[in-house]
């Protein structure tokens, strides 16, 4: 029922994504067209690309049209480079989606165990020195915006050291700075959240007969620990997803990454209208898919969560 | 204040948020004129002694500039942040003002708001309103206002369901007023908090559009659009972009640790509870043998904290095979902290010694490591009081019976579970070869509790300690669960510690009673002596403020005026002494425990006249 349920919203949210996307260009005070065009384009050609786009339509015409045009699997054209923008998130999406799978999979493998590290060792407050040292190391590392991490690692690893390419999609290597640059923030954030987490699960009473039981340190944490926190921390892995997707987009500029972000920066600079409508209309339903599968996956690993939705 | 500079992060939140106020404050005017200054010979410079941060393409001082320009980053951090504020309260505080299903909809419409990248936001209002920094600040305002939304409303909630607020509600205040002098005054604190951590991440976020172009434009200039310009020369000059970029880092830290710090020197709530942790074992000193034969036999086990919390002082206890003793006593007596004690659970900071603590003759403080962990993980079972919290959500309940068997007994998979399936059935629990393949949540709280009873059987147990194991059940499940234990004692013969506040239960179940007051023994005896042998003035307090069937139903129920001592604050005399009828000056000095026979003790001054009066006459 649960899944039903967060279905529909899911529907309803996408609705307004493209109604939203469709409306972006109708919100452009003046005439876009010619805005993209510039000042000195002839008449002509405005009225002629108007025409193109059914700039003239009413407005619910042109709604359907645009709905229509989607579901063909259609984007429009490129105003810069006439590309079918089809053709551009096709070619892009992919390494976009490599980018942000791998980082998300990096942050996780690192910082889960980080946060129960650093929950087992701080437990009723020993090592006080531990704790300061976790909560303002992550603290910090939360603030800085992975474009800053960026650029310091090209600085140093690319630029001063050379170990790493500073920039473009090439080989295996490529993908470390730019994974790096992604991750730490999650990293940081996911770590906090698993160690308050860890904290709460340590003080419960299965644990405290698990301990009666003197289970071996492995079996402890692992088996007995571990799932427990789990919940919690995919929560804000789901979340973490889509502030990641955001947050590629940036890196991607900064590694000349062939992306739809660095693309999307691109055709907002250039006023191409229908990339940057099309680019903003695939990372917002990326982001409400990733919500939409982690919600339901929450649902099946922790059937608790839902009724607290309901 | 002094909370916030307790803590590095604070001081150093503070530290970076007071130098980049300053800056913004006072750079214009003192950096100003150094960072419009063109010099067409200084173009394109790398760092040096004159310009540590190099020059730009028109050769103006980038250090000077970045100086400069945190007034324009700052003020339009706070704008942005103004926006979000503003737009987020109000949509926050909407759903309680609006009708009911208006209010749903704004609800919705924030959570669905709340998932979505603030970046993303900005660069959707970054195309309608053009580049510039009016179309970035306000997508970011915009963007931040769904969580802000969300704060408010999980706040208002939790005010509006607040009795002063139903009270309004009832003297029909209109909504809009009780939005706006109940519910907005008792949020405002923790909104102006996240705030602080606002602003900083407003900042970063402003930062990161002029760093893509589509922030500020020249010939304005803010920290992001100086990063922009420095951007393309990284690979020549790396300071150009490096100075820019510390000062985002620092400001975006420097809010961050200060809201956090902020926020927790507001809810300066502990972090974990005094619980159960693996160490804890006994020290040993110098103590009397222990008894022979008994399952456990203590001397002298005192438990401290190190803030001088000492809630068990010199506590003794034997428990023989097959016997049941009852461990009563209000709670803050120090019976909890007892049977973590002896089970080795007892928290970090906490300290046990005891003369001698011995299981099975074994004299636990002398056995290796190995040797007690498989001593204690075997022979000793512990139930808790909260069948609901003492079972692992996430495993299977036949998983966690037979994982006893593989770790302590070295037994393979199916032989375990085998051995899992059986014990649940010993428990009298139905099916329990399915039953064993569930998760917790599918059992029943008694069943829970049975199935807790049945972990304890999977080694060999000799000693079963039960803290409070039928406090959180229902009358009836208590009587099953109270006579499983007395079968599973009696079958395993193994002895019992089963600690309870209600003497009634303990009356009912137990052979022997041991009462505690304050972390002390107070008075020992044997159940059938209660009634009439009991002669500590506690203790007869106790079975007074039992209710039973002659009790007067129009009279108040008895109970003992005044408070126990908490752990904290025990004094030298008798602990008892001013909640007592009896006490005199001589309970000034604290009573020993005295042994009248084998089976009763007392620490009474006035008990023991008594005794002798009943013994003369």
């Amino acid at each position: 029922m649960f899944a039903v349920r967060r279905l529909i919203r899911f529907l309803v949210s996408l609705a307004v994504l493209v109604v939203a996307s469709f409306a972006m260009i109708h919100l452009i005070p003046g005439d876009p067209i010619r805005a993209a065009l510039g000042m000195n384009a002839p008449p002509e050609l405005v009225a002629q690309r108007r025409a193109d786009l059914g700039l003239d339509d009413p407005i619910p015409t042109q709604l359907l049209a645009y709905i229509k045009q989607l579901l063909s699997g259609e984007f429009g054209t490129s105003f810069i480079s006439r590309e079918p923008v089809g053709q551009i998130i096709v070619d892009r999406l992919p390494n976009t989606l490599a980018l942000a799978a791998l980082a998300t999979v990096f942050a996780l493998l690192v910082a889960v165990p980080l946060g129960m590290w650093a929950g087992i060792r701080t437990e009723n407050g020993r090592n006080r020195g531990t704790e300061i040292g976790f909560t303002s190391t992550t603290g910090a590392a939360v603030a800085v915006p992975e474009f800053l991490y960026s650029i310091g690692l090209v600085v140093v690893f690319a630029v001063t050291l050379g170990w790493f390419p500073p920039a473009g999609r090439d080989g295996v290597i490529s993908y470390v700075l730019p994974i790096l640059s992604l991750a730490i923030g999650p990293i940081a954030m996911v770590a906090r959240v698993a160690r308050v987490e860890t904290l709460r699960e340590l003080s419960t009473d299965y644990i405290r007969l698990a301990r009666a039981k003197r289970l071996p340190a492995s079996r402890l944490y692992f088996r007995h620990l571990l799932p427990n926190t789990l919940t919690a921390t995919l929560t804000i892995g789901g979340l973490l997803l889509t502030g990641l997707i955001a947050g590629s987009l940036l890196v991607e500029y900064v590694f000349a990454w062939p992306g739809l972000g660095m693309r999307m920066v691109e055709s907002i600079t250039m006023k191409d209208y229908p990339v940057a409508q099309a680019i903003i209309l695939v990372y917002g339903g990326i982001v409400l898919v990733v919500n939409l599968v982690v919600d339901l996956l929450l649902a099946k690993l922790d059937p608790k969560s839902t009724i607290k939705e309901a | 204040m002094r909370h916030l500079l307790r803590t590095p992060s604070g001081v150093i939140g503070l530290a970076l948020v007071a130098v980049t106020l300053v800056i913004a404050a006072v750079g214009p005017a003192i950096w100003g004129q150094e960072a419009e200054t063109v010099n067409a010979a200084a173009a394109l410079q790398g760092s040096s002694a004159e310009h540590p941060l190099g020059t730009d393409h028109l050769g103006r001082d980038i250090l000077a500039r970045v100086l400069a320009g945190g007034q324009f980053t700052v003020a339009l951090a706070f704008l942005a942040t103004a926006i979000g504020a503003g737009l987020g309260t109000l949509l926050g505080v909407l759903p309680a003002v609006l009708p009911r299903r208006a209010g749903r909809l704004v609800t919705g419409a924030v959570n669905a708001l709340v998932a979505f990248p603030a970046l993303l936001l900005a660069m959707f209002t970054a195309v309608i309103s053009g580049l510039g920094a009016k179309g970035a600040v306000l997508g970011i305002g915009i963007a931040f206002a769904p969580s802000i939304a969300r704060l408010t409303q999980t706040l208002s909630a939790s005010v509006a369901s607040a009795d002063y607020v139903a009270a309004a509600r009832l003297l029909r205040v209109p909504r809009w007023r009780i939005a706006t002098r109940h519910v907005l005054p008792n949020i405002g604190e923790p909104i102006i908090l996240n705030l602080t951590a606002a602003l900083g991440s407003s900042l970063v976020a402003m930062s990161g559009m002029s760093f893509l172009g589509l922030g500020v434009q020249p010939p304005s200039y803010d920290w992001g659009r100086l990063l922009f310009d420095g951007f393309s020369r990284i690979y020549v000059d790396p300071m150009v972009a490096i100075g820019p970029a510390i000062a985002i880092v620092a400001a975006g830290i420097g809010f961050n640790l200060l809201g956090e710090a902020l926020a927790r020197s507001v809810a300066r709530a502990p972090v974990g509870g005094k619980q159960a942790v693996g160490k804890g074992a006994a020290m040993p000193s110098s103590g009397e043998e222990p008894v022979e034969g008994a399952v456990l036999s203590v001397k002298d086990l005192t438990v401290t904290f190190p803030d001088g919390v000492t809630p068990v002082r010199g506590l003794s206890l034997t428990i023989m095979p097959g016997e049941i003793v009852g461990l009563v006593g209000e709670s803050g007596s120090g019976k909890s902290m007892t049977a973590n004690a002896v089970g080795g659970l007892v928290a970090y900071p906490g300290v046990v010694t005891a003369g001698h603590m011995s299981l099975c003759g074994e004299e636990l403080s002398t056995l290796s490591e190995a040797k007690r962990r498989k001593l204690l993980g075997t022979s000793m079972a512990m139930v808790f009081q909260d069948p609901m919290a003492s079972l692992n959500p996430a495993l299977k309940v036949g998983g966690q019976l037979a994982e006893v068997s593989l770790v302590h007994q070295g037994a393979k998979r199916p032989a375990a579970w085998a051995r899992a399936i059986d014990r649940l059935r010993q428990v009298h629990i139905p099916d329990p070869e399915k039953r064993a393949r569930q998760h917790p949540h599918e059992f029943s709280g008694g069943m829970r509790q049975r199935a807790v009873i049945a972990m304890g059987l999977m080694g060999t147990p000799r000693l079963l300690i039960a803290d409070e194991p039928t406090t959180a059940l229902d009358v009836t499940v208590q009587r099953q669960i109270l006579k499983l234990l007395r079968e599973v004692s009696a079958e395993a013969g193994a002895g019992a510690l089963f600690i309870s506040h209600d003497i009634a239960v303990v009356s009912e179940l137990c052979d022997r009673v041991v009462v505690m007051y304050a972390g002390r023994v107070v008075e020992e005896l044997p159940v059938a002596d209660l009634v009439d042998g009991a002669s500590h003035p506690y203790t007869k307090a106790l079975l007074a403020s039992l209710p039973d069937m002659e009790t007067d139903r129009d009279k108040p129920l008895a109970s003992i005026p005044g408070h126990q001592p908490s752990p904290a604050d025990v004094g030298e005399g008798c602990a008892f002494a001013s909640r007592c009828a009896l006490a005199t000056d001589r309970c000034v000095e604290r009573p020993p425990l005295t042994r009248y026979d084998a089976a009763h003790a007392v620490a009474c001054w006035h008990a023991e006249t008594r005794k002798a009066e009943v013994a003369i006459g």
